[in-house]
């Protein structure tokens, strides 16, 4: 299990450095820099306006090659400074921070939601296979993975917050609603993340439906079951102490490979109900070509799916003892 | 019959059995394939929304889709306009049927650009091995590391938005699951006996790869390249939703998405963001239909065994 755990790291090492590598990439290829977005761009860019950039340009070391400028940018976010925003002079580490528990509260909630129900459903599904709810659920998942889901967003907003009137239609909390006990802040704020944090799983939840599904009834035709079947065991016991904890075992594969589309629809579904994380930064700092923040913003959510996926095929090691020998 | 092609993913198993228990038959994924169902509506589907948006686009929608009637600004549909006109005047019904134009072309553009990239990588590493396969599978994993709308947009924010951008962006950036199933095929395949025996009798590398190894490659990466063009899909509407894809007034039923910004308009001009959405949902629902059902008839788990 240690030397496994050690190899995979290992592995890890090179793809983190390389992640880097294109990040840094990614600013050298931007047409201008720093110092030429923070001048306005309708100025002519005079002589005496080209002296003056330059002289700011070895101010902020940008007159350095290359190789030398990724080296101490690597320092520097290796000792956590992530540099400062272009236009605010704020620093990106704190804007950062002041956005992403929203971010995580909604990816957390609609990732739990999507892995739970889907594996369950896909259950529900395997064992009555050609049923209706089985065909019924074998439709969710199609649509489930056709469905944009902005236009999915808009759907359920216009049922559930513009006509129904049952929940609101974007925002995080309510403004005016401060100083209230635990419980209404709590249902305050479920109230307001029901909408988004459903809308961000359906997705995955028909992908971790459709791959349950599929692995459970390749389990449930196994000998191993039709033994325990035979031996007289309840239905019950052979599909959830047997057939489970192997058909389960791809899912968890699965699971490490959707997290990166859980960042691209967390920025999309965040837009639209205007909810107060790291998507909205991310796109304002685009907009604003803040190469700082769009580049830490890149750089956290390649290094945070490296991580899921090293820590997906941890679980996976300890939940199939067979893959620590190879 | 109906039972089996609404079956999907647990099918496989299913059909290799009555396959390996079939002599080799002519016609016999073509009829697999028709056999598929919803493979089969998925099928006519696009070939329908095809026709209608490409050869037929003049004739069933004459009003131009850019140029708008600053008179007739987000009417109701009725019977000058189809599907009512947009906030600039624009006739809604003429802006989906060339939509249809972006969204295929970008799916089946970018889906090509990513899988010769991902073909070309893929083997390199499958077949030599060593090294190459060690920097490339390196490569393909810090690629992957990405995710890749965030990649997208920091992308289209340097090379700027538009059509060709988003294009080529989509096509540079998802190879990396091609690749790794090329390699995996390649892998397997190498072992076989066939390849084996050309190798013995001195059959270049190069030409073992083209001609021995390709055609075995061909069947899973059909599969895989039919979804590829409904993710491409999803990916551009995404994109465009966003602003950063395909630019007003080039018509792309994404960026129709995006005139429904405010509550205003989600509740008192459905006409707005309905058809565009529906038209997304069922394009590349009907692609993932096909794709299935071209995974059942080519079933790519019979070529590794």
């Amino acid at each position: 299990m240690q030397t496994y755990l050690l190899r995979r790291i290992a592995l890890a090492l090179p793809v983190l450095l390389g992640i880097t590598v294109v990040t840094f990439a990614f600013t050298e290829l931007a047409p201008g820099d720093a110092v030429s977005s923070m001048v306005l761009s309708q100025l002519d860019e005079t002589q005496e306006l080209q002296l003056d950039m330059e002289a700011l340009r070895a101010r902020y070391g940008l007159d350095r090659p290359a190789p030398v400028r990724y080296a101490s940018w690597l320092q520097s976010i290796l000792t956590g400074n992530l540099g400062k925003r272009l236009i605010t002079r704020e620093d990106v580490s704190n804007a950062i921070g002041r956005r992403l528990p929203a971010t995580l509260q909604l990816m957390v909630t609609s990732g739990l939601i999507a892995l739970f129900g889907g594996i369950a459903l896909g259950i529900f599904s395997a064992v009555r296979q050609y049923s209706w709810a089985d065909y019924f659920f074998t439709v969710f998942v199609f649509t489930g993975i056709s469905i944009p889901n902005f236009f999915a967003a808009i759907v359920v907003l216009y049922i559930f917050a513009v006509n129904m009137r049952w929940l609101p239609t974007s925002g995080y909390s309510t403004v005016t609603l401060t100083d209230a006990g635990f419980f209404t802040t709590f249902f305050d704020r479920l109230k307001y993340m029901i909408l988004p944090a459903g809308v961000l799983a359906i997705e995955g939840m028909a992908t971790y439906m459709r791959y349950t599904r599929a692995s459970m009834l390749e389990v449930l035709r196994t000998d191993y079951v039709t033994v325990a079947r035979s031996k007289g065991l309840r239905e019950r016991m052979v599909v959830y102490k047997h057939a489970f904890r192997n058909a389960i075992l791809p899912v968890i594969t699965i699971a490490g490979l959707q997290i990166p589309g859980l960042f691209g629809g967390a920025l999309i579904i965040e837009t639209i109900f205007d909810w107060p994380g790291l998507g909205r930064l991310y796109l304002d700092g685009v907009s604003a070509r803040d190469y700082p923040l769009i580049m830490s913003l890149v750089l956290m959510s390649a290094v945070l799916i490296v991580l899921s996926n090293l820590l997906a095929d941890l679980a996976y090691a300890v939940a199939d003892p067979r893959i620590r020998y190879q | 019959m109906a039972v089996e092609s609404i079956e999907s993913p647990g099918s496989e198993r299913v059909h290799n059995a009555a396959a390996a228990a079939l002599p080799e038959r002519r016609f016999q994924t073509v009829r697999r394939f028709v056999r598929h169902r919803l493979a089969l509506a998925g099928a006519i589907y696009i070939v329908i929304v095809v026709l209608v948006s490409f050869p037929l686009a003049p004739v069933v929608a004459p009003l131009s889709p850019i140029r708008g009637n600053l008179k007739e600004v987000g009417v109701p549909p009725s019977r000058d306009h189809l599907l009512g006109t947009d906030l600039n005047g624009r006739d809604l019904w003429s802006r989906i049927v060339y939509g249809g134009r972006i969204s295929m072309s970008v799916g089946l553009v970018a889906v090509a650009i990513y899988l010769s990239i991902g073909t070309v990588l893929g083997s390199l590493a499958g077949y030599y091995g060593g090294k190459v396969d060690m920097i490339i599978m390196r490569l393909t994993d810090i690629v992957m590391s990405f995710p890749t709308l965030i990649i997208l947009i920091s992308v289209v924010a340097i090379v700027g938005p538009g059509l060709q951008n988003t294009m080529l962006a989509i096509g540079l950036i998802n190879w990396t699951s091609i690749a790794r199933l090329v390699r995996g095929q390649i892998l397997a395949i190498r072992e076989m006996d066939f390849i084996t025996a050309a190798e013995s009798i001195g059959v270049a590398r190069r030409r073992i790869i083209i001609r021995h190894v390709g055609p075995n490659i061909v069947a899973p990466l059909v599969v895989a390249a039919s979804f590829g063009v409904a993710g491409a899909i999803l990916t551009e509407a995404g994109l465009s939703f966003l602003g950063l894809g395909v630019q007003a007034p080039t018509p792309s039923w994404g960026t129709m998405i995006n005139e429904a910004k405010s509550i205003h308009i989600i509740q008192q001009m459905i006409w707005l963001w309905i058809p565009p959405g529906m038209m997304i949902t069922t394009c590349v629902l009907s692609i993932n239909f096909i794709g299935d059902g071209l995974r059942d008839a080519l079933d790519p788990r019979m070529l590794v065994r």
